[in-house]
């Protein structure tokens, strides 16, 4: 069972921020629809008495002394960055016209 | 090809401690290496333009008496995925092409510290997301036992490096199998510690409740030396575990002396012991089980009814974890920024970026994590993986009341030919069958070299699990093994490799 389509892949792909081409929008499409059918055994076994797991190795909260460490730098921080202004990042307009 | 590069570290340390040789000798003998084969094998993607300088350093601080690391001086080649202050940190990917870190990663900078010669950045299928290293955006990386077949995946580039004598050793990371399986399938020995073992601070995050950080090497103790070092707790990394550890290297040279194999109590995975394994692999396999029992352990078979489910369970948590870690990838902070013409909004900007950027596995994996986090489907999707993963911690708990260790193959199969599994994503999955349970339950694995197969005269590994925390046990029993199956043979397993031909750079 799959109710996965082209639509269904544009809009993941919107979420995902990836403008994928057409020919990428039908093979993924093909695609997903197999694996979500391989995948669909885990709820064979995912019976409502069985907790999750979120992590391999039980840990509670971690907590440090709320103190200045060893933290990168403003100009290390921007270091990598396509676009800056010295001491922020710079990027394109948030908003569209339309918006 | 310099004898040099044929030494184990520890043997290359012993003669840098007696001063025999010198670290730059070393350094060259192995950079001369890379010079004359590396063009054809494809391991590193990026030389370091320092090491001889750190070696001519080392050098100088021996000659001077300073007291040194025993690796001091020994060179190391570092995957792609762990962020260097001196060198791009790519993780295979075009999106981050070029980028380079203002922070080393920790396991890095305790190289650094003990003062080990860093050769080069090793090749990666893209973000770690394959099992063969045809995913990287820079290039194959071919197996040094065979130029025609992969080198598993996704660190082909350390197990190629180490398995064709460029560097003695390396690291990698494991999500799913990405140090054990290339190690398997190029005859080298590869470590994948408990999770939270090493810290993960500086390693570019492919799915954060999987991945960990390792060594890869051509013997049991190069890796135990390189685990002392980069191993421990680190208040960088929230999820690295805070107590202390034994010394690995104790523990694999107790194991070398060869009474460890006496009553110990081996469980034989009944459903990593099937047809669905290749022959080959799997004659090694039984052969070394017997050769345990002659050598007085205990073999018990142990039943994983949930590992069925594992495959499915780990793409579903991996690609939901996968499409959020790669969320960072926006083009503002760091990497690539393509800008499509006319007056883009920023959400313009990353969806280009993106595109362009990502290669189609990356993109596969994004689709699929975002959907299976989706409103929806999050309860049938994720969260029911989830479970899978509780129980496939409970079957390791079972097993590990009867056993002290676990076995099975590490992969199903030896190096397959290039390109025989690109066309189906899902037939290269479920190469990770063996691997991924140990990464589902956070224990640590280790894959040792034990054979070849008979129909390709390919290399086979050994994984051998144990519980989390005992990482130690893994090195005592994995030197056991590899000592006894070195006597029976009459000289270290990496004395097969057939000298690679390739061409040069």
């Amino acid at each position: 069972m799959s109710d996965i389509t082209e639509d269904t892949v544009r809009h993941l792909a919107s979420l995902a921020r990836i403008a994928l081409t057409p020919e990428e929008v039908t093979r993924l499409t093909g695609e997903l629809v197999a694996i979500t059918a391989a995948v669909e055994s885990v709820n064979r076994v995912a019976t409502p008495d069985v907790p999750a797991t979120s992590h391999p190795i039980p840990m509670e909260n971690v907590w440090r002394d709320d103190v200045v460490a060893d933290q990168l730098t403003i100009e290390e921080s921007l270091s990598g960055a396509p676009d800056h202004d010295g001491s922020r990042f710079r990027v394109t307009a948030i908003l569209g016209e339309e918006q | 090809m310099s004898d040099l590069i044929r030494l184990t570290a520890v043997e290359q340390a012993g003669l840098l401690a007696t001063r025999e040789i010198s670290s730059v000798e070393l350094t060259k003998a192995h950079l001369d290496r890379i010079a004359e084969i590396d063009g054809d094998l494809g391991a590193f993607l990026h030389v370091s333009a320092n090491a001889l300088t750190v070696a001519d350093e080392v050098d100088a601080a021996r000659a001077n008496g300073v007291e040194l690391h025993p690796l001091a001086g020994v060179p190391i080649a570092v995957k792609d995925v762990l962020a260097t202050t001196d060198m791009p940190a790519t993780a295979g990917s075009k999106i981050l092409e070029g980028w380079i870190s203002p922070y080393d990663a920790t396991p890095v900078a305790r190289l650094r510290a003990a003062r080990m010669v860093l050769l080069g950045k090793t090749n990666m299928d893209e973000f770690a997301m394959g099992s063969s290293t045809e995913h990287s955006a820079f290039g194959i990386t071919r197996n040094s036992w065979d130029r025609t077949r992969i080198p598993g995946g996704s660190g082909g580039g350390s197990a190629a490096a180490v398995g064709a004598f460029e560097a003695p050793v390396a690291l990698g990371s494991d999500t799913g199998g990405s140090i054990r399986q290339p190690a398997a399938l190029t005859g080298t020995v590869g470590m994948k510690p408990t999770y939270g073992g090493v810290s993960r601070y500086g390693a570019i995050a492919l799915a954060s409740s999987l991945d960990q950080v390792g060594p890869v090497s051509r013997t049991v103790l190069d890796s135990a030396l390189v685990h002392d070092i980069i191993g421990g707790h680190d208040h960088h990394d929230s999820t690295s575990i805070p107590e202390a550890w034994p010394s690995f290297a104790d523990a694999a040279r107790r194991g070398a002396r060869g009474e460890s194999l006496k009553g110990l109590r081996v469980g034989v995975i009944k459903e990593l012991d099937t047809d669905g394994i290749q022959a080959g692999v799997l004659a090694r396999f039984h052969e070394t089980i017997r050769v345990l029992a002659d050598e007085g352990a205990e073999i018990v078979e142990v039943s994983t009814p949930n590992f069925e489910y594992a495959v499915a369970a780990y793409y579903l948590i991996l690609t939901a974890e996968a499409s959020s870690n790669l969320a960072k990838f926006d083009s503002v902070r760091f990497g690539l920024r393509v800008t499509p013409s006319g007056s883009p909004t920023v959400e313009d900007v990353m969806s280009a970026t993106r595109e362009a950027g990502f290669g189609d596995e990356a993109k596969r994996r994004i689709i699929l994590g975002t959907y299976a986090l989706s409103a929806g489907y999050y309860d049938a999707y994720y969260g029911s993986a989830q479970k899978v993963r509780t129980h496939i911690q409970r079957d390791f708990a079972a097993a590990f009341a009867n056993a002290d260790v676990l076995v099975s193959p590490t992969a199903p199969t030896t190096a397959w030919e290039l390109g025989a599994k690109l066309a189906d994503p899902l037939a290269m999955w479920l190469s990770d069958i063996t691997t991924i349970p140990v990464n589902m339950a956070g224990i640590p694995g280790m894959s040792i070299p034990i054979g070849l197969a008979d129909e390709d005269n390919l290399p086979v590994g050994l994984q051998i699990m144990a519980p989390a925390r005992e990482d130690a046990r893994l090195y005592e029993v994995g030197a056991a093994i590899e000592a006894l199956l070195d006597a029976k043979r009459g000289a270290p397993f990496s004395t097969l490799t057939p000298n690679y031909v390739g061409g040069g750079k």
